[in-house]
């Protein structure tokens, strides 16, 4: 009897896995792929001036002691749109807020502005997706937190609401 | 026909250089390191379309992480020197194939450890019908 059971074990064991296997195949939900670069300095990169009134964005524009938000949006990014209210009232506090557009233009950047409202001090034309991916940024909206040395504190993936705004400035050592 | 020919050739020619500097989408001319970099796009996940490699992928940041797998595998860079860049921004997530350390031991001591199992048991299933 007792041998049967260690006969059968083996199949046992793969009849589970194959479940197992089966059930995280037809189960599988967007993941969120949250940035490595987490707790480390800020990748180099330069973005040229996504619109002609605004200078660019570029690493070194974080590291002189003041904390700020380097937010990833795009002019063709729906969500986007709904978080401008929210970082125009933290630019509002004191705020700092760093914008880079990927894949977009100059000519859409401009409208996008002008319709939603502009919260950057400095917007940057991420070409050819070198700044999203030297963060580990996988899509529009992502907002990172970046101290006064230059050093990523936090990743906030998809729309800054009102109910991140005591966090995120918290975090940015701006007291309300 | 000829004028035909001749059209044709001159909007080839304009053109080829509007694509010819972007290696998202145009191969290498060495061949050895084009296959290399198609092997690592097959094996690098796509971080839109998830459970997409980014070689069969049309998201743009797709697109932009072949270019930089070309320019960099064009300047010499290893496969798996690029691998473990990407692995640096988005996780192990990012690789269909998974690294040897620490977390990942058990993907590879498993089927090891079965194997072993297996002819253990085939081994003693064996021995009695021999007794």
């Amino acid at each position: 009897m007792n041998r049967k059971l260690v006969l059968w074990l083996p199949f046992a064991l793969m009849a589970a896995l194959f479940i197992s296997f089966l059930a995280s195949l037809s189960n599988s939900p967007e993941k969120v792929i949250a940035s490595q670069m987490v707790g480390q300095p800020l990748p180099e990169f330069a973005a040229g001036a996504a619109i002609p009134e605004q200078p660019g964005a570029a690493t070194a524009d974080f590291r002189d002691g003041k904390p700020r938000l380097l937010n990833v949006f795009a002019s063709w990014c729906v969500p986007c749109i709904a978080e401008i209210p929210v970082l125009m009232e933290l630019k509002a506090s004191g705020v700092e807020v760093v914008g880079v557009a990927v894949h977009d233009t100059s000519v859409d950047l401009t409208r996008f502005l002008a319709t939603n409202g502009n919260p950057y001090s400095r917007i940057g034309l991420d070409q050819g997706g070198r700044a999203q991916i030297a963060l580990g940024s996988a899509g529009v909206p992502e907002t990172f937190v970046v101290d006064g040395q230059g050093k990523i504190l936090y990743q906030h993936i998809g729309v800054v609401t009102e109910a991140d705004k005591t966090k995120l400035l918290a975090m940015l050592g701006v007291v309300k | 026909m000829r004028i035909l020919k001749i059209l044709i050739a001159a909007m080839l020619l304009g053109a080829a250089p509007a694509w010819a500097q972007d290696l998202a989408d145009i191969s290498l001319s060495d061949p050895k390191q084009e296959s290399q970099a198609l092997a690592l796009m097959d094996s690098i996940r796509c971080v839109v379309c998830q459970g997409q490699p980014i070689s069969g992928s049309n998201a743009e940041l797709a697109g932009d992480m072949r270019r930089i797998i070309r320019e960099r595998i064009a300047a010499g860079d290893t496969p798996e020197a690029v691998r473990t860049m990407l692995i640096s921004k988005y996780g192990d997530w990012v690789t269909f194939r998974p690294q040897l350390k620490p977390a990942t031991l058990p993907l590879w001591i498993i089927p090891l450890l079965a194997l072993l199992a297996g002819v253990w048991l085939v081994s003693r299933r064996l021995g009695w019908r021999q007794n």
